[in-house]
């Protein structure tokens, strides 16, 4: 059967056996591989997807069953390339994750929250991503990273002044030595040879 | 874990539907998919069709209508869930459903869909055997009503014909003002099927005494079942008066056993939730102002 | 120990996990990600029996369909490859890919089907007759220590893989000597890992170059070397790529069957061919189950609670094939004793077949279930002597003074403060105010208990359990390597030599390599270069790559440090040991002349008549480095094992209500002493994760089999891992007691959390039902199973209940 969908706001076309599930359909047809098949029967989440929205299985919904919503996958989230969302960037900032399979389902999952309540809290956070099981992190870098993309977002347009504190728990705080460039670095030795591409 | 080939049909109106359905006995209605899917990827079931009813017009909303709160088939978990006239009309039902499945599942998820899959443990056909809803399918020949006692025959089994589906739920409404409810559900992780489920929903008069009650109890046998515990009537309920119906209640109680809870296991759970759960629904009409 | 800590740089600090950018955005690169044109799928043929022979396969329905291309049996490929490698000398154990004349578990594999796409093969391998003739079968380990058990593998002539007892010190005299004396049997379920990424791998041959390419979810040490073996081509015409990315491991990533699978088929079809197991197919015959095993255990103590001696007998179900099971009874002797001075040891390590799936390594590599075996010996001995749980430990801890300490199996302990981690977990939690919370609990009607685990993870892993157990494997060289390349323009790439399962491995090579050189970590860039062009690794198991992979480049970098002072000391005019390297630059400290870093690089790869003589040109250093303490062979059945002993103390306090028996987890605090943490995200997260690991051991995760031999647990509705509702916020209290073995002082964490949680949750369960006269004696401890025991000791107060 054909179909057509709107995936990450393009209009997409593919022929697909009715059987085929959104999952295997964004990753297959349209190359968008970043949602994962985990378990394939709708328990771990890792192939979750926006429909209009909110967080869903794409491998518990037929390509065929998908017309007319608005299918936002993890390719969808990036503002533009190599740039992250502050959601994004916030799993960056508290590692919340290790092997990666399950994080795009998580951070769709995460991301559906905030859009809702700006200031979840714990439990809120919990439930939200309770249909994603992660097998790395135990989930306490991710409940993190999600609250500090919470305050984050709470105060992208906070008056200036207002301090951004950083969040997440003791000591995982950046320290100074994060930022400190090394004066002599290597960056200069591109400028020292005898031409040749920068 | 692919699903055996089928063909798919969407069809454009209840009638059509019906007439497919009805046409050919290997058809299988989806909506939400969320309990169909994961069998067919498993080729447990294998249809030959499968009709999608999710768009179909008119299966879908939420409306008070004579006394009773109607839910149309096709209703996402997660609108009921986010219902006004839900919480306002039908607490017991917004009290079960953040346990159905989990966020995800609950945003594809239709209220119809749950009871027609008939899970024993499942949330929705436990409210809906509880306060006896009325659960309205459609075939070819027409609508039927039909009690939850009559729709629910088996685990995965219901009584919907051949050739039809489901089409709404229909709540009665409690008018009284002293309405109370309780939940309890306990299972191995908070979204997984639940071991036993204990739905209650009492009313109170002026004087603190019960006038109305129902408890159901989810789980623990093939289907959900409503205990009897009409002795509670006109009595203020105290722990021991609420032991004893509840033991009276739940002694024949058919329990099964598997790999995560013995049989033991889940009539002795199901008295316990089925006391808590009326206890709350007893607190929470107490506390409400009279009239 | 070679660097000073307070120079760290990078080391230590808080920097952000390089890898995580591509993975938010969902760019990781896994196997399931790797297009190949004309990619053919497989799907598996599962036996249906515990045990049959195999008397026909009619393939010719599931060939007539369209687009299917192949179905392969055992016979086949057989014919076609050697079989696996089997650690142990059990020659009569034979395992191929695809089962050969006989299945030995329900789920096996017996014929792989081949289709266009994978849902064509799954049609098709319904098709696929298979007529096989029952066998008699068991599961039960107990059953096959019985020499009239139906024999797994006939030839073998029993079912006994392994049964090996070591005596270390004067266990007898020790028994005799000791005034008290307890036992008892507790038994660790078999569960896993369980990634949320199946294993899948996809093979392509290309005859023209005689080149085997395989991509892989692969973990798993000489991986090409045993592809090669197993198809009988020479090993450098196997070419596997390591820059796929593994959707976790923890140990069990080690698809070889699957591999020779494929590999044969795309050498038959001239197709790539891609098989990722569904979920099914992972969890009945992936052969990645973990260790099951059934401990008695005697331990000789005083009235002071100190443990003189201790037998352990463990009785481990290998499945229907010895896979790494039996190693994994090996390894825990490197920890025979945990962290305390038990004086003697008898060690019997049993390992059976059974006609259940295979066992692969899981995280630990067995020493979890070990760690859980002897922290309930030391409860149960603090309950016998009537004395606190965190006394009883303290009094046989052994003191930081006395490492390096010799344990009685041969390992020699690094370094360790146990008593100091203790104090600081205690003035963390308030245990005091704990014992109060709970006491509270129980007040209120609920049942709650405190559960205690301290424990070790040795790391820096080798593979001496091999030899320990099997005379004829003489190897103790267990290297990881690194190579660093200076470029023309000055930048900098290192070559690390495996895959990756979200360790962070490039984080801590660039880490290293920056704190060395003493230059911005993010200007590094990491490749992972395919086998044939890799230096030898050893791949990221036994809880090794911060030790190994880190010492590497360690290693490298100091090479390459070595050379620029050179290069610069000899423009400089001075000796090489007097010139000095600072930031990139080396300097004469009397003159203050100095030459930078592109100065440097300049003359190295431009510059050849101003190199010192005898210089290579270019700026490019390797280092292949060995497992520290890795010198030789076991002697009399003591070993060195793992370099490196990290330590944890666990402190739970979990309430339950009586009736429903749910445990629920109220406060959670681990102690942990890793040495010097090279990323404290990374470990922090290794933690946190190992603890909800073993939260799902310890109360949700089984393969279960019924008597029929068929797994009741094939899905994730049965086989329930933990989600964000069952872990809860674990609280960590750092130390830090650095190795004198490693570079920086680092210890191995990967496995960290996973070793003491167990233990601790199971010590905290039985402390909340121990005055009901009830001992839960195996995990997982379900919730039924609780009420269910409170339900018949309130029935029967006087009985003494084991569950």
């Amino acid at each position: 059967m054909k179909v057509a969908l709107r995936i990450n706001g393009t209009l997409r076309e593919a022929e697909v056996e009715p059987r085929k599930t959104l999952l295997d359909t964004l990753r297959e047809n349209f190359h968008l591989t970043g949602a994962h098949a985990g378990c394939e029967h709708g328990v771990c989440g890792a192939c979750t997807v926006l429909v209009d929205g909110a967080p869903m299985r794409s491998c518990l919904m037929f390509a065929v069953q998908a017309d007319g919503y608005e299918i936002t996958t993890i390719e969808g989230l990036a503002p533009a390339p190599g740039e992250l969302s502050v959601l994004q960037d916030a799993f960056c900032e508290t590692h919340g994750l290790q092997c990666g399979f399950c994080t795009p389902g998580m951070i769709l999952s995460s991301h559906a929250l905030l859009e809702r309540e700006g200031s979840p809290s714990r439990q809120e956070i919990v439930e939200a991503i309770s249909g994603n099981i992660c097998r790395c992190t135990g989930y306490g870098q991710i409940i993190e990273a999600v609250e500090f993309a919470a305050e984050r977002l709470r105060k992208a347009n906070a008056p200036r002044g207002s301090a951004l504190p950083h969040v997440g728990a003791p000591g995982t705080e950046p320290s100074a030595q994060d930022d400190a460039a090394i004066e002599h670095g290597i960056l200069e030795a591109a400028t020292a040879h005898d031409g040749g591409p920068k | 874990m692919k699903p055996a080939p089928f063909d798919y049909v969407r069809p454009q109106n209840l009638a059509e539907a019906c007439a497919i359905l009805s046409a050919n006995e290997d058809a299988r209605v989806i909506a939400g998919g969320q309990t169909l899917v994961p069998m067919l990827a498993m080729r447990l079931a294998r249809p030959a069709v499968l009709v999608d009813v999710l768009r179909l017009p008119g299966l879908s909303g939420i409306r008070v209508e004579e006394g009773a709160l109607v839910i149309g088939a096709t209703t996402r978990q997660v609108e009921a869930e986010r219902s006004p006239d839900v919480v306002r009309h039908l607490p017991l039902l917004a009290a079960a459903l953040p346990w159905v499945g989990h966020p995800p599942t609950r945003n594809r998820g239709t209220v119809g869909g749950s009871l027609a899959n008939a899970d024993p443990s499942a949330e929705i056909p436990l409210v809906a055997v509880t306060l006896d809803a009325e659960i309205v399918t459609e075939d070819e020949g027409g609508m039927l009503a039909m009690s939850p006692d009559d729709f629910f025959i088996g685990p995965m089994l219901t009584a919907v014909p051949m050739g039809g589906l489901v089409t709404q739920v229909r709540f009665p409404i409690w008018q009284g003002g002293r309405i109370g409810v309780g939940f309890h559900e306990v299972s191995a992780r908070r979204s997984d099927f639940a071991f036993v489920s204990a739905a209650a929903q009492v009313e109170v008069g002026a004087d603190g005494a019960c006038t109305r009650v129902a408890l159901g109890i989810g789980g623990v046998g093939d289907r959900p079942v409503r205990l009897d515990v009409g002795s509670l009537i006109g009595m203020r309920i105290d722990e021991t008066v609420l032991e004893e119906a509840v033991e009276a209640a739940a002694g024949g109680l058919d329990a099964t056993s598997d790999l995560h809870a013995s049989a033991e296991y889940r009539r002795r759970v199901a008295r316990l939730l089925g006391a808590r759960a009326l206890a709350d629904a007893y607190a929470e009409a107490l506390a409400k102002e009279h009239g | 120990m070679t660097a000073d800590p307070s120079t760290f740089r990078f080391v230590s600090s808080n920097r952000r996990v390089r890898e995580d950018r591509r993975f938010v955005v969902g760019n990781g690169h896994y196997v399931a990600d790797v297009p190949l044109e004309g990619m053919l799928h497989v799907a598996i043929v599962g036996s249906q029996y515990p045990a049959a022979r195999i008397l026909g396969i009619d393939a010719s329905a599931a060939l007539a369909m369209p687009g299917v291309h192949y179905v392969l049996t055992g016979e086949e490929l057989a014919g076609a490859v050697d079989q696996l490698m089997n650690g142990l000398d059990t020659p009569n154990v034979r395992r191929f890919p695809l089962a050969v004349g006989q299945v030995r578990y329900a789920g096996e594999w017996v014929a792989a089907v081949v289709a266009d796409t994978r849902a064509l093969a799954e049609d098709a391998s319904e098709k696929v007759r298979v007529s096989y003739e029952p066998l008699p079968y068991l599961t039960k380990a107990g059953e096959a220590l019985e020499p009239s058990s139906p024999p797994v593998h006939p030839p073998h002539g029993s079912n006994v893989l392994l049964d090996k007892t070591f005596v270390w010190g004067e266990v007898e005299k020790h028994f005799t000597e000791s005034p008290r004396h307890l036992s008892f049997r507790v038994t660790w379920g078999r569960n896993s890992t369980v990634p949320i990424e199946t294993f899948g791998v996809v093979a392509s041959w290309d005859p023209w170059r005689e080149m085997l390419d395989v991509w892989a979810s692969i973990q798993m040490p000489k991986y090409p070397d045993q592809i090669a073996r197993a198809l009988r081509i020479p090993a450098n015409n196997v070419r596997v790529h390591q820059d796929v990315d593994v959707g976790g491991s923890y140990g069990v990533k080690r698809g070889i069957k699957h591999t020779v699978l494929v590999a044969h088929l795309a050498r038959r079809l001239g197709r790539p061919v891609r098989l990722l197991e569904d979920r099914l197919e992972n969890m009945r015959g992936g052969d990645a189950h973990g260790p099951e095993r059934i401990f008695d255990v005697d331990v000789a103590f005083n009235d002071e609670g100190i443990v003189k001696s201790m037998k352990m007998k463990a009785l481990d179900n290998a499945g229907a094939y010895a896979g790494r099971a039996p190693f994994q009874l090996g390894k825990p002797i490197g920890a025979i004793v945990g962290p305390y001075k038990i004086e003697s040891v008898q060690y019997r390590a049993q390992s059976v077949t059974t006609n259940k799936a295979v066992q692969e390594a899981v995280r630990g590599f067995g020493q979890s279930p070990t760690n859980y075996a002897i922290e309930t010996a030391i409860d149960k001995v603090a309950r016998a002597c009537g004395l606190d749980r965190v006394e009883i430990r303290r009094r046989n801890f052994i003191r930081a003074d006395e490492f390096p300490y010799l344990i009685p199996s041969g390992t020699r302990y690094d370094s360790g403060e146990y008593h100091t981690v203790v104090d600081k977990v205690l003035a963390h939690i308030d245990y005091p105010a704990l014992q109060a919370e709970r006491d509270r609990l129980r007040a209120s009607g609920l049942l709650a208990g405190i559960g205690i685990a301290a424990c070790l993870e040795p790391s820096g892993g080798n593979s001496s359990f091999e030899p320990l157990l099997n005379e004829k494997n003489q190897t103790t060289t267990w290297m990881d390597s690194a190579r660093i390349n200076v470029d023309g323009l000055g930048f900098v790439t290192v070559t690390i030599h495996t895959t990756s399962a979200g360790q962070g491995h490039e984080t801590l090579a660039a880490t290293v390599v920056a704190e060395v050189l003493q230059i911005d970590p993010d200007l590094i860039r990491i490749v992972r270069p395919d086998s044939l062009a890799c230096l030898p690794s050893n791949t990221p198991v036994g809880s090794r790559m911060a030790i190994m992979l880190g010492g590497a480049c360690f290693h490298a970098a100091q090479k390459l440090k070595a050379k620029l002072t050179r290069i610069g000391a000899f423009r400089l005019g001075v000796a090489a040991d007097v010139a000095t390297y600072e930031n990139g630059a080396v300097a004469d400290p009397a003159s203050g002349r100095k030459l930078d870093w592109a100065e440097l690089v300049n003359i190295a790869h431009r510059g050849f008549h101003l190199l010192p003589p005898d210089t290579e040109p270019g700026l490019e250093a390797t280092h292949v480095m060995q497992v520290p303490t890795g010198d030789k062979l076991p002697e009399g059945g003591r070993v060195q094992m793992y370099p490196c002993h990290s330590f944890e103390f666990h402190m739970v306090l979990i309430a339950l209500d009586p009736v429903l028996g749910k445990p629920e987890i109220r406060r959670y605090v681990i102690g942990h002493d890793c040495g010097t943490v090279i990323n404290p995200h990374i470990v922090k997260g290794m933690t946190l994760g190992g603890i909800a690991h073993g939260i799902g051991a310890a109360l949700l995760e089984e393969f279960v089999y019924d008597d029929e031999g068929q797994m009741l647990t094939q899905s994730f509705m049965d086989y329930l891992l933990p989600s964000s509702h069952e872990v809860p916020q674990v609280e960590i209290v750092h130390h830090c007691t650095p190795s004198p073995f490693t570079v920086f002082g680092q210890k191995g964490s990967g496995e960290s959390g996973y070793l003491g949680a167990p233990a601790a949750i199971s010590g905290a369960l039985n402390d909340a039902v121990a005055d009901l006269g009830i001992f839960f004696d195996k995990l997982p401890i379900r919730i039924f199973a609780i009420s269910d025991a409170v339900a018949a000791a309130r029935a029967n107060p006087t009985g003494k209940t084991a569950v």
